[in-house]
């Protein structure tokens, strides 16, 4: 019920909590000062609903300079945002900065991943060429760097992105750099394996299939979506090619992984069903006594065609592209995604599809 | 008077005439009755004479007719004693028959030992019950056991040849072997013989190369094995015609199991020549190989020898289909590597190297002569002199599916998706191929869809007149395929191209520091560069492919102002404007603008056109541009330094696209962007970004 959406908004840079009312298709806006620069990059707190990090850029004497900071937002704003539903000015607020990661480290930090599964106390920070390992101690005040790593290679090698596994004991991370994919063991800050050329271009994004261990999903400059399992490196599970240009975002849905959600610069949003490397792949059992007619239409339906790989539906809401999907973490069925000219879409899953998963 | 003296003179001659005449004859006269009186004494005297032999005749008649009384009864005697003599004469061949027999065996005359025995055998087997007799036959068979059995001997030794041989049991026969044995020994010995000329056959196979050539090869096996099979099969049929069906069916088997042997001899020996390229001889090779087994053809026909040479034939030829479209692939493969090389020669020499309509043009004429060479390699097997063009594989099945399906339409296919491989094993890291190469590779796949397929089918055709009714793969579908092709060629072209210029483009925007640049002076060398590749590009393609349509474009495209930032517009947002005299809120006019244009495809499929290339080139660039300007931060020259170089590029791009407006729209969109990204945003002053330009 709850995303987390940076928009630069002339000098003032915000983070806009937006609040969906399910049941009355409401929108709530609270506005929260982010102080320190633009927002390049934000992550809640897997444990803590109020704490987030952010990537964010200073320009201090015509330089930039991309940071990471841990921040916890005000206490007051769930009652204060349910009061004053549209009026941004009256209700900003200030975030308020728990620690820096890597004052001390340098480089620029591209992306900030929490532990899944833990009780929100370590955190990754991808800076330049080296993968950061936080321990945040003391109600989350102070950081302290538990491990490091550098990528070491011909050129400028640089991070652009990284995901924190939730299976292995949260001992996985995988990170992009240019068209290479790495995974890396958090205990021994070592990596445990490497794709290379995962994408012809630039690697965008991954994410971790929720349900499968070995399973992740990236997306990069070639217009590609491509599966891997990680014990194969040398050939993608799948690829899709649906996408008219980068593809800058892929999130799986966070209990039906079946449900690929991707947004590209062609101002598209694509949902696909990847149902024959999901968890899933059978689907569920149809159980046969007392359905309704309108559940013996899905179920004739379901039987009619057999289960494969398809896009569910291209969304094109947007005018511009889009640089940002993400799954609910409240509703299954609900996602967002979020566009350059600031416009922030609010999704459903297709109701049949939905049907079709449950039953 | 005169007269009358006259006339008495001449009585008087003609008196004296008649004086003379009468004396001269008178003479003969008296001599004519002289002899008519001597006639009439000799008659008389002879009649005397007749009498007298008449009564003497009748004497020795009656002297004559007791003579012969006398003379009957010693006749008869005679003839009775000649009539013994003829059978003493028997009985004594009879009896000396054993010494004969032996000297004849002895001197190795077996013919005619043969015949005594045969003469003699009838009479001992009649009066065996004589004692005599049983003797002499008892002697006799033990000679002919030993007969038998030294021709036996001999025939065992063999080697003295089939004709001898086929004596030998021909004697045998006559002395009454057991013809069924013989048979089986004569096979026997047959398979000898012919075995060794198989093994000899197979040690010129031998395990090194240097065997006589195939057409020796299978001549020499003709004329040993098969020859020699020929002759004891015509032996064997002349011995043991009376053996019937069975002894037939022995042949038979015989024959299957020696032409297996030579066959896979052969068939080895054929393998050998599978790699080697001259077709002419092979052909003639199993010409002479299927001749020479059509000949025993009636002979053993059970034995099916003549179907196994076909199928040989048929599976060689197959073979050789496989080979030729191998060698078009590989000669398809060979084009690409030259051009490969031509390609990549002109660049080191650093001079004009053969032009790609050159290089299309040599690769398409290369290809087009290695079919032609292969259509006419493998016509030799439907000639009409080779034994083997008018069986129904050679008519039928060789013609539309080895030839014309097997190896044409395998070519093609094959040419097709050796092409294809390079649109999907390039995409990654683009580099691999050169990207000359793809659009090479598309306008021949585009010229092969319009014109090459159907000519090279029609040729095929012709060459071979298909007379099976098999479905054939019809000339539209693979055009289709073709034209699919090059489309994806030419497609894959424009993304690797646009990714180089993109590559560049983005480097160029990541690699500044757009923050404390200085103010411009000039166009960035980045976007020279640009226009410079995407120049070089429209004239690579412009050598292969046609002009293509553009929209309509206003006269003044080139003088076209580069959108105007006004400061008055609210909020410090800047925003492209095809009216800059509206004075509302940009962001939404911007918004409304996008509502009505249409969405751009980035990475579109491309018609076949010089125009749609360059178009999709172009908007994979300007894209790139825009989400690279979208991650930086720029300061108040970086924005101004973006505007120079949006307006530079627009001055130049604008000729090479189908719709101009779509480089507008892109570049007014960067500059945009720029100008959000930007926390100073003073644009430049139009005239200013002009004079810069054109200075540039």
């Amino acid at each position: 019920m709850e995303d987390d959406a940076p928009v630069i908004y002339g000098l003032e840079f915000q983070i806009h909590i937006i609040d969906f009312d399910d049941e009355n298709n409401i929108i709530n806006k609270n506005v929260l000062l982010h102080q320190a620069g633009e927002i390049w990059h934000i992550s809640a707190s897997p444990s803590d609903k109020g704490v987030l990090a952010t990537c964010y850029n200073k320009t201090p004497d015509s330089r930039v300079l991309a940071c990471a900071a841990v921040w916890r937002m005000p206490e007051e704003l769930e009652s204060v945002g349910h009061e004053s539903p549209d009026d941004s000015a009256s209700t900003t607020q200030t975030l308020e900065l728990l620690c820096q990661l890597g004052s001390a480290a340098p480089g620029n930090v591209a992306c900030v991943t929490w532990e899944p599964m833990g009780d929100g106390k370590k955190v990754i920070s991808l800076a330049d060429n080296h993968i950061l390992l936080w321990d945040l101690q003391e109600s989350s005040n102070q950081a302290v760097l538990a491990g490091s790593a550098s990528l070491e290679g011909k050129g400028q090698l640089r991070f652009t992105s990284g995901r924190w596994s939730p299976h292995h004991n949260c001992t996985q991370v995988a990170t992009a750099n240019d068209t290479t994919l790495r995974g890396w063991d958090t205990r021994s800050m070592s990596q445990i394996y490497c794709i290379e050329n995962a994408h012809g271009q630039l690697v965008r994004d991954l994410d971790f299939n929720p349900n499968k261990q070995y399973y992740l999903a990236s997306c990069g400059d070639d217009c590609k979506v491509k599966f891997w399992d990680t014990r194969n490196v040398t050939e993608p599970v799948r690829t899709l090619e649906e996408h008219s240009h980068w593809v800058w975002s892929v999130r799986y849905n966070h209990s039906h992984d079946q449900l690929v959600l991707t947004g590209s610069s062609d101002s598209r949003v694509i949902l696909s069903n990847m149902v024959s490397i999901s968890s899933e792949p059978f689907g569920h059992l149809v159980d046969d006594d007392d359905v309704s007619d309108q559940e013996e239409h899905h179920a004739e339906e379901k039987s009619k065609e057999p289960l494969q790989d398809n896009v569910i539906a291209t969304y094109e809401e947007h005018e511009d592209s889009v640089y940002a999907v993400d799954w609910s973490s409240a509703d299954p069925w609900l996602f967002a995604s979020l566009s350059y000219d600031g416009r922030l879409v609010i999704n459903r899953v297709p109701r049949a599809l939905k049907y079709h998963i449950l039953l | 008077m005169d007269s009358e003296t006259d006339m008495v003179r001449q009585i008087r001659a003609l008196d004296s005439d008649m004086q003379t005449l009468v004396y001269e004859n008178y003479n003969k006269f008296i001599s004519a009755t002289d002899t008519i009186r001597k006639m009439k004494n000799d008659f008389r005297k002879m009649e005397d004479e007749m009498d007298r032999l008449a009564t003497n005749m009748a004497v020795i008649t009656d002297f004559s007719a007791r003579i012969s009384a006398t003379l009957q009864d010693h006749h008869e005697r005679i003839t009775k004693l000649a009539g013994v003599h003829a059978l003493l004469r028997k009985l004594q061949f009879l009896f000396e028959l054993p010494s004969r027999l032996t000297k004849c065996v002895e001197l190795g005359a077996y013919g005619q030992a043969v015949r005594y025995q045969g003469r003699a055998r009838a009479v001992l087997q009649q009066y065996q019950h004589l004692p005599s007799f049983r003797a002499i036959q008892d002697d006799c068979q033990v000679i002919t056991a030993r007969l038998a059995q030294q021709l036996r001997q001999r025939f065992r030794e063999g080697g003295s040849g089939a004709p001898e041989q086929a004596e030998c049991v021909e004697l045998l026969l006559a002395l009454g072997e057991p013809a069924e044995e013989l048979c089986e020994e004569f096979l026997v010995h047959a398979r000898g013989r012919l075995e060794e000329e198989l093994s000899a056959l197979e040690k010129e196979l031998g395990p090194s190369p240097p065997a006589p050539d195939v057409l020796e090869f299978t001549d020499r096996g003709g004329s040993g094995f098969v020859g020699g099979l020929c002759q004891v099969a015509a032996a064997y049929q002349e011995l043991f015609e009376a053996q019937g069906p069975r002894g037939g069916e022995k042949l038979a088997a015989f024959a299957q199991e020696l032409g297996g042997c030579y066959f896979e001899l052969v068939e080895r020996r054929l393998a050998q020549e599978q790699g080697g390229g001259d077709n002419s001889l092979l052909v003639r090779a199993l010409d002479r190989f299927h001749r020479r087994l059509r000949a025993p053809g009636p002979l053993l026909a059970a034995a099916g020898l003549t179907e196994s040479a076909t199928e040989i034939v048929e599976r060689v030829a197959r073979e050789r289909l496989g080979y030729h479209l191998q060698g078009l692939q590989t000669a398809f493969l060979g084009c690409l590597t030259d051009v490969r090389q031509a390609l990549a020669a002109p660049r080191l020499a650093g001079k004009e190297g053969p032009s790609l309509a050159e290089l299309l043009a040599s690769v398409a004429s290369s290809i087009q002569s290695h079919i032609k060479a292969s259509l006419a390699a493998v016509h030799l097997f439907t000639a009409k002199e080779v034994s083997f063009s008018n069986k129904p594989y050679f008519r039928g099945e060789f013609c539309s599916q080895g030839v014309r399906e097997g190896l044409i339409v395998g070519f093609i296919r094959s040419m097709c998706q050796t092409a294809q491989s390079f649109c999907d094993s390039a995409g990654e890291k683009g580099g691999a191929t050169p990207p000359a190469l793809l659009l090479l590779l598309s306008r021949l796949c585009l010229d092969y869809e319009t014109a090459t397929i159907s000519y090279i089918l029609t040729l095929t055709d012709e060459q071979f007149l298909v007379q099976d009714q098999s479905p054939v793969t019809p000339v539209s579908t693979l055009c289709a395929e073709a034209r699919e092709t090059a489309r994806r060629l030419l497609t894959h072209y424009v993304k690797v191209q646009g990714l180089v210029i993109s590559q560049m483009l983005r480097k160029s925007v990541e690699t500044r520091d757009w923050l404390s640049t200085l103010e411009p002076r000039n166009v960035r060398a980045v976007m020279k560069r640009v226009v410079e590749d995407t120049t070089a590009i429209d004239v690579q393609v412009g050598l292969l492919y046609e002009e293509g349509v553009r929209k309509a474009q206003s006269s003044d495209s080139s003088k076209r102002t580069f959108s105007v930032y006004s400061s008055s517009r609210q909020q410090g947002r800047y925003a492209p404007s095809y009216t800059p005299s509206a004075p509302m809120d940009t962001n939404l006019l911007s918004n409304i603008q996008k509502l009505f244009s249409e969405r751009i495809d980035v990475f579109s499929p491309v018609e076949f056109n010089k125009v749609s290339v360059l178009t999709g080139i172009i908007k994979i660039s300007l894209k790139t541009l825009l989400e690279c300007v979208r991650l930086r931060t720029f300061g108040r020259f970086g924005l101004q330094q973006v505007q120079v170089d949006c307006h530079f590029l627009q001055l130049y791009l604008w000729r090479f696209v189908a719709d101009e407006e779509l480089v507008h729209l892109l570049l007014d969109e960067v500059v945009a962007s720029a100008a959000l990204r930007c926390p100073d945003p003073v644009p430049m002053e139009p005239s200013v970004v002009e004079v810069i330009c054109e200075r540039g």
